[in-house]
């Protein structure tokens, strides 16, 4: 008896939109027997964990503001990944992001305009794809990991920003505590819907991004090259298309969405520059895009399903008592049953008996 | 100071049977920065909750969140608690002082007690602190007596004026038994990272103190230290357990005493926005047993604890020189708490240089 | 002085030496695991639990390894057998193990733990200068570099070492030629989870004698970084371990003595270093195409 796999000649268009509920479902199932060997009820539980965050329309607004990010920046990471590109390092870029567009409000705090936002969220976007740009020319030019170089730009972000937040930026009239001075309100990414809640805009800027986005996979010339790079860098050659520039394109992309997130984040739902800005935002973005299947529009309900983990595991926290460390197992949970259910879409699963084997080739189709 | 709280408490049933009634539960709630398993700082706070909650029985219920980040998530944590029928809602971090001055402005009726902050936005938000650094000031007394080699090895955390505070004290109270007494500082950047603490600790050693002493919450420096025959001072919690022949005392967050005094307030309807930094006098501060040390240390150690405890003493008494040799607190001259509060410079004495 | 800085750079490299070792193999029969941190983590959380529970370092050490392995089996299930992508399966792994370890971890927050013993030979450990650095340290110490040699003398001087080769360069090929090499890198995978729980026992009964969430700090990254500074090689693997190791304890003396340098940038020169010295390596086209195993990465479903 053996577990056999026969490719299929498409990729079959059943499981590729079924793939990421039955993910979902084998999750919940394997959830609530995480829930009953810690000694919960699974009903319940998993009640706090996926229903009470969506009954409250102040808890939407909060998970509008944790899927923000996780959106955007996934939907960058895709680009990436359908070409390839391992960009691991988006932790890193959505904390440059933040620093570079932070600069006005913190070393200009006295120029206050109507431009001066749009133009922090326009220098959030250019320093998370400047820093995406490193590991993407080092790739490029000296055929180096990118997966390594992102990731070890990540951990030299985190230690910059805190150097600058407890250093140069500095609020002087902190107490000498790390943190830069409050935005005013010119710097201030506005709330969606104030009355009813604290959702800012970059929710509707990851929507709009990721329409852009996936308009431009689906439907454009660059797109296209990026899928079939990603798939076979010998196809692409022979087409003409240049391996270099779309590395650089991708990283460009992810490293400006992260680093929108990285500012809106900032701007929007903290209102200063602290040094608790890395949250692992940039690698819970990484299960956001395989739960989306690479897809932009898929990413943006994938965003909302695991932002809702998030807050699902804080309700649940209060309400029932469980602990705060099954969130993450769980997000590992998701990621690891969205690509075995992927195999699926690949493959088709066949019980082959040793018999049947030895058979010859009828049996294989 | 608990019987007169409990006095007040069994006053207070007596003579507002009313308010007793209709307030038949008090719910007070806590945010913690860290999982209260860290054995340190949450650790402590969450001991708090466990006291007010065995102090009040029946009359109070408790919840809490743990590993709360101290970002964009704090509002939201918050707004939970605040929507879950919270009386009173303790912040216990630094960081999340935006967060608890933003949720309060929305929810007047609740009150907010925010930990080691500054800001008080609204006229139900309070704030409260510790002065640890009057631990820090016995400690540095017990260090000098204790160190032969007159240099301590300090394993800080972030260069945050509550940290410096301690240093600097440590440094006051080593030179009021050895004028020559030294410091070295290591920064971790982290409250929490064993494995670094560890390694701190270790070229602190290398480099020839022999007392360790840490503003980090891991029991990694301690164990250090023990396994390298040397001296060493606990944090935040008793950590005798994991250096019985090395650890000297410890101080010991008590949070206990403000959280009932505090909950009481609630449930009598006086709680009023207060602005309190208790140390060893209010119970805030405690010592762990002094161990491992000759009696007549440990009696200098217990003398000085006194002295500070009635108020006769302040470690922050002049003369002090900055680490530059600049003169800052003159002959009997007592820092004021707002300096200290934001204090970011060194005292004379002190083998390192502050971030700026 | 100089003795016990060494000591203690030895202590800062074994996990990571022992860690890269196993990836090392992984990687040489083709297959990319990134889980290395969660396979380090689960062994460091059993490696304590156990230990703490039977009061035996050594049961904690084979409980480490054993669930090292037994956690890989899982990353080996799905890109073997199921084939997904093994990068996104490996930081799958990565993330359940850091999740999973916390939950399980939970109980042994704070508790003291038990530490593995040095060695002593009685003359030799006291020698002057080098007796307890060569002589006087823990077991775990001693077996990372025979893990070093041995892995040396397999993957070069014997058969076995051979065919995992010749399936990590191309594993068409080696199935045409009768291997099956599906179960050849079975076995690596798992002797690379084997590996990445004892670096991870480690730390819990050598390094830190306790448990702490997310104890590994990115240590199973820096293993996996060093796997390609060393070009695959095992004894480079060894160098690789202890210059990080020397950074990191480097940069914590640099404080100690008072340097005015930011201590952020002293903490993020391990990290700098590497970046530095990953672009020196694959720079050289040539000596990165001759030692990267050619079908790193790649899917393999054996056709008959």
């Amino acid at each position: 008896m053996r577990i056999e796999l026969v490719k299929r000649p498409q990729h079959s268009r059943l499981f590729s939109a079924l793939s990421p509920f039955i993910a979902f479902a084998l999750t919940l199932a394997a959830g609530a027997v995480l829930f009953a060997l810690l000694g919960k009820n699974p009903a319940t539980t998993l009640y706090y964990y996926f229903i009470d965050p969506l009954m409250e329309v102040w808890s939407l607004h909060e998970l509008a503001i944790k899927a923000a990010p996780l959106i955007l920046i996934a939907v960058g990471l895709s680009v990436c990944f359908l070409s390839n590109n391992w960009n691991i390092g988006a932790e890193g870029q959505f904390i440059v992001g933040g620093i570079v567009g932070s600069m006005l409000p913190v070393l200009f705090p006295d120029l206050r305009a109507w431009f001066v936002l749009p133009l922090m969220l326009l220098m959030g976007m250019a320093g998370g794809a400047a820093y995406a740009a490193i590991p993407a020319v080092l790739k490029v030019r000296f055929n180096t990991n990118e997966i390594l170089t992102s990731l070890m730009l990540v951990y030299v972000a985190q230690l910059f920003l805190d150097w600058l937040v407890r250093g140069p930026w500095r609020n002087p009239a902190g107490m000498n505590f790390p943190g830069t001075v409050r935005f005013h309100e010119y710097a201030v990414l506005p709330e969606i819907l104030p009355a009813s809640g604290r959702a800012h805009w970059g929710f509707v800027f990851a929507l709009v991004a990721a329409v852009v986005v996936w308009f431009v996979l689906a439907r454009t010339l660059k797109g296209f090259e990026v899928k079939v790079l990603g798939q076979s860098p010998r196809a692409g050659r022979f087409a003409g298309f240049s391996a270099g520039r779309v590395v650089m394109f991708a990283f460009l992309v992810s490293g400006a969405l992260a680093g929108l997130a990285g500012i809106s984040e900032v701007s929007g739902a903290v209102r200063h520059l602290n040094e608790k800005l890395s949250v692992g935002y940039g690698f819970a973005a990484i299960i956001v895009a395989f739960l989306g299947r690479l897809n932009p529009l898929g990413i943006v309900a994938a965003g909302l399903v695991l932002a809702l983990t998030y807050l699902g595991g804080e309700a649940a926290q209060i309400s029932v008592g469980l602990s705060d460390k099954v969130v993450r197992a769980f997000q590992g949970l998701i990621l690891f049953f969205v690509l075995a259910c992927d195999t699926l879409i690949h493959y088709r699963i066949r019980i082959a008996r040793p018999k049947a084997a030895v058979a010859g080739e009828a049996d294989h189709a | 100071m608990r019987k007169t709280l409990l006095a007040l408490a069994a006053s207070a049933a007596v003579l507002i049977p009313g308010a007793a009634l209709a307030q038949d539960k008090t719910k007070a709630c806590f945010i913690y920065v860290g999982p209260i398993g860290d054995f340190g700082y949450s650790y402590q706070h969450h001991q708090g909750l466990l006291e007010a909650q065995e102090h009040f029985g029946d009359k109070l219920e408790t919840a809490y969140l743990e590993s709360v980040p101290e970002g964009a998530d704090t509002e939201r944590a918050l707004e939970r608690l605040a929507r879950s029928g919270c009386d009173i809602i303790f912040a216990t971090s630094f960081g999340f002082m935006d967060g608890t001055n933003a949720v309060a402005g929305r929810f007047p009726d609740i009150k907010f007690e925010h930990a080691t902050g500054y800001k008080r936005e609204h006229p139900n938000v309070s704030t409260y602190n510790s002065k640890f650094h009057e631990g820090r000031y016995v400690q540095g007394v017990i260090a000098a007596k204790m160190s032969k080699a007159g240099v301590a090895g300090y394993i800080a955390s972030f260069p945050i004026p509550e940290v410096v505070m301690g240093i600097n004290a440590f440094v006051l109270g080593a030179q009021s038994v050895n004028p020559d007494f030294k410091v070295k500082v290591v920064w971790a950047n982290t409250w929490f990272d064993a494995g670094k603490e560890a390694d701190a600790a270790k070229a602190l050693i290398d480099q020839g103190v022999d007392i360790i002493t840490q503003h980090t919450d891991s029991t990694a420096p301690l164990q250090v230290a023990a396994e390298r025959g040397i001296k060493g001072f606990g944090q935040a919690t008793d950590m005798i357990k994991f250096g019985p022949e090395t650890q000297l005392t410890a101080i010991v967050d008590d949070w206990g005493p403000y959280y009932i005094e505090r909950i009481q307030k609630v449930m009598d309807g006086t709680w009023e926005q207060s602005d309190i930094w208790g140390g060893m006098k209010e119970g805030h501060v405690v010592m762990a047993p002094y161990t491992n040390m000759p009696d007549d240390v440990k009696a200098l150690a217990e003398e000085t604890e006194a002295k500070i405890k009635s108020g006769e003493f302040n470690p922050y008494t002049g003369p002090i020189n900055k680490q530059d040799g600049t003169p800052w607190l003159a002959e009997g001259e007592v820092a004021e708490d707002s300096v200290l509060l934001g204090l970011n410079f060194y005292v004379q004495g002190v083998d390192d240089q502050l971030p700026q | 002085m100089l003795e016990s800085i060494l000591i203690t750079i030895a202590t800062a490299a074994t996990p990571l030496l022992i860690a890269a070792m196993g990836e090392l193999v992984v990687e040489r029969s083709g297959v990319l695991n990134l889980g290395v941190e969660g396979m380090m983590i689960m062994g460091a959380v059993t490696g304590f639990a156990v230990a703490q529970t039977t009061g035996s370092p050594w049961l904690g050490v084979f409980a480490a390894i054993v669930v090292g392995a037994a956690f890989s089996l899982l990353f080996a299930f799905l890109t073997l057998t199921l084939v997904t992508n093994q990068v996104a399966t490996g930081l799958a792994l990565t993330l359940l193990g850091l999740g999973l370890s916390g939950m399980i971890g939970e109980a042994f927050i704070g508790a003291p733990g038990v530490k593995l013993g040095t060695l002593y030979i009685p003359y030799l450990t006291d020698l002057p200068y080098v007796g307890r650095l060569v002589f006087g340290q823990d077991p775990i110490f001693y077996l990372s570099i025979l893990l070093t040699a041995g892995v040396a003398w397999f993957l070069f001087s014997t058969r076995a070492g051979l065919t995992l080769r010749a399936v990590g360069g191309n594993h068409g090929s080696a199935h045409a030629l009768g291997i099956n090499v599906v179960a050849i890198r079975y076995l690596a995978v798992m002797f690379g989870g084997a590996c990445a729980g004892l670096a991870g026992g480690f730390l819990a009964l050598v390094y830190v004698p306790q448990w702490v969430e997310g104890m590994s700090a990115g240590r199973g990254w820096i293993a996996l970084a060093l796997v390609v500074f060393a070009s695959w090689r095992p004894w480079r693997v060894l160098a690789g371990a202890y210059l990080f190791g020397a950074v990191s304890i480097g940069q914590l003396h640099a404080q100690a003595l008072g340097w005015p340098i930011p201590s952020q940038l002293l903490s993020s020169l391990p990290y700098l270093a590497t970046i530095v010295v990953l672009v020196l390596i694959s720079r050289n086209r040539r000596l990165t195409m001759v030692n990267t195993p050619a079908c790193l990465g790649q899917r393999f479903v054996p056709d008959r």
